[in-house]
């Protein structure tokens, strides 16, 4: 037993800031020059967050550093994506999920809107083609 | 089989629109570690794709290998088998049994002669060792394989004991196990190492093939470079501490509490090629250096004859092989002279492994 005493406990605070890793703020810079393009070249970045070393708590000390902005929204195709616009406009954030809800990809996309937000062309098409059969037929008995 | 439906038309029959094809694309980039722009090319290709035909043939293993691929949430398992690709033929995953299994095994072959993707996980028994120690169906691991190989157009390795030996072929190796890349010779093979391989490595490669139709660029242990292109050590988030001189010395010490680099605790980072760093484990929750521990080296020639997983770190200090790397980026089919010269060097691997000391390392990288 005398040996057990020895072992040294260290008891954590849990109101501590965790570990900085030092991988979150680089980010920002990449950020910064995708938003200067998107003003100069209407060009949009798309940033892949799932391809970058972060250690843990690394994404939520990015998310803090981007913040909120006014924009939210949330698609449902294969499961659910999640937008919302950052404290910088131009700069959104976009969750793919599964219908497990379990994370497909994260992007930062810097552009105006984002592409999967707006209605895709087949769509339209499709759209055209249901709506012409809904003023023919409005019950749907056919 | 030729009039197969492409994944476009099967995805719209299944009801999902235009923007669920583009996130299916984007996570698919995402998952191929593609950089996001490829997106529109993934679409345009996808939507043109026809599901393969897939033979899984299972040898020496122990099913982690599946259990792994079962874990894959990019795509799932389902999206795999009934979006993806045909999966025609897996002892454990196919509804059939007995010899209705093998008749499926025989009819896919048959049908997709020359078309199909060949996978196999575990290794097998070699030509000169007794064919007893591994068997389906009464039929020998080598017979089988050869029979498989012939039909297909590439063979994938699935985990290290298919691509390397893995733990039959560790020593004393009781039933005289070999890889997949010892025995065939005349079709190109892609290895995807690992104990198990990442699931989204798995998928990856094969969603990957679906895309641009032809197989990845390979390093030189034939491993696809989008996956192993990189080691453990350059992606790896505790890297500014190993740049630093800051290393954890113990499972228990003040370095390993703040997440110091496990180096000295044996860690084979610096010489194990793998996408844990960045892809993660569990749908991405973690992985190991993440959660403490230091990295294995799975995904490596030899791992289990190559030293204790807590010794100082023993690195192969042999040359990458550009000559291979310049085959692979140009789409040539790698055939029997790289198979061998591969081999050999997986072989001879092990005898290369020396310890080094962080001074060696820091000059040599």
């Amino acid at each position: 037993m005398s040996r057990l005493k020895e072992i040294g406990v260290k008891v954590e605070d849990g109101e501590a800031a965790p570990a900085e890793w030092g991988n979150a703020l680089p980010i920002l810079h990449e950020v910064g020059h995708g938003l200067r393009q998107l003003r100069e070249t209407g060009e949009p970045t798309v940033i892949d967050l799932h391809a970058l070393p972060f250690g843990p708590g690394d994404e939520g000390r990015l998310f803090d550093l981007l913040g909120r902005g006014e924009v939210e929204a949330q698609i449902q195709a294969l499961g659910p994506t999640r937008i919302w616009e950052t404290g910088f406009p131009g700069v959104w954030l976009v969750d793919h999920r599964n219908t497990e809800d379990e994370r497909l990809a994260l992007h930062i996309e810097i552009s105006s809107v984002p592409e999967i937000l707006r209605s895709q062309r087949e769509d339209i098409d499709d759209a055209i083609v249901r709506l012409e059969a809904c003023i023919a037929d409005p019950a749907g008995t056919s | 089989m030729a009039a197969r439906k492409t994944l476009g038309e099967s995805l719209r029959e299944h009801g999902v629109s235009r923007r669920g094809f583009l996130k299916f694309c984007a996570a698919t980039a995402s998952m191929m570690a593609l950089p996001p722009s490829m997106g529109p090319v993934i679409a345009a290709a996808l939507e043109k794709a026809r599901r393969p035909s897939v033979i899984w043939l299972s040898f020496q293993e122990c099913t982690g290998c599946t259990e792994s691929l079962t874990r894959s949430h990019s795509p799932t398992v389902e999206d795999l088998i009934f979006d993806v690709i045909s999966l025609d033929y897996h002892h454990t995953l196919q509804a059939a049994a007995g010899h209705q299994a093998e008749a499926a095994r025989e009819q896919a072959m048959k049908d997709n002669h020359g078309e199909y993707l060949l996978i196999v996980d575990g290794s097998l028994p070699g030509p000169n060792s007794n064919p007893g120690f591994s068997t389906i169906a009464g039929i020998s691991n080598y017979a089988m394989l050869q029979e498989a190989v012939a039909g297909a157009k590439a063979v994938v390795a699935v985990g290290t004991c298919s691509a390397f030996g893995g733990l039959p072929a560790a020593a004393p190796n009781p039933t005289g196990a070999v890889s997949v890349m010892d025995i065939v010779k005349d079709k190109p093979v892609i290895n995807v190492p690992g104990c198990p391989p990442v699931p989204m490595v798995i998928t990856g490669v094969l969603a990957q093939y679906l895309v641009f139709g032809k197989l990845p660029d390979l390093d030189e242990y034939h491993r696809p470079l989008a996956f192993f292109g990189q080691s453990i050590h350059d992606r790896c988030y505790r890297r500014p501490f190993y740049d630093k001189g800051l290393f954890a010395e113990s499972f228990d010490d003040e370095g390993a509490r703040k997440g110091w680099c496990l180096y000295r605790l044996g860690c084979k980072g610096p010489s194990t090629y793998n996408a844990c760093a960045t892809m993660r484990w569990n749908s991405g929750t973690s992985w190991p250096v993440e959660s403490g521990h230091p990295c294995l080296g799975c995904s490596e020639p030899k791992f289990w004859d190559a030293g204790g997983f807590y010794e100082p770190l023993s690195a192969p200090l042999g040359t990458p092989g550009n000559t291979l790397l310049a085959a692979g980026a140009a789409g040539v089919v790698i055939g029997g002279v790289a198979a061998t010269l591969a081999k050999h060097r997986a072989a001879t691997a092990v005898a290369e492994r020396q310890p080094v000391t962080v001074e060696e390392l820091e000059q040599k990288l």
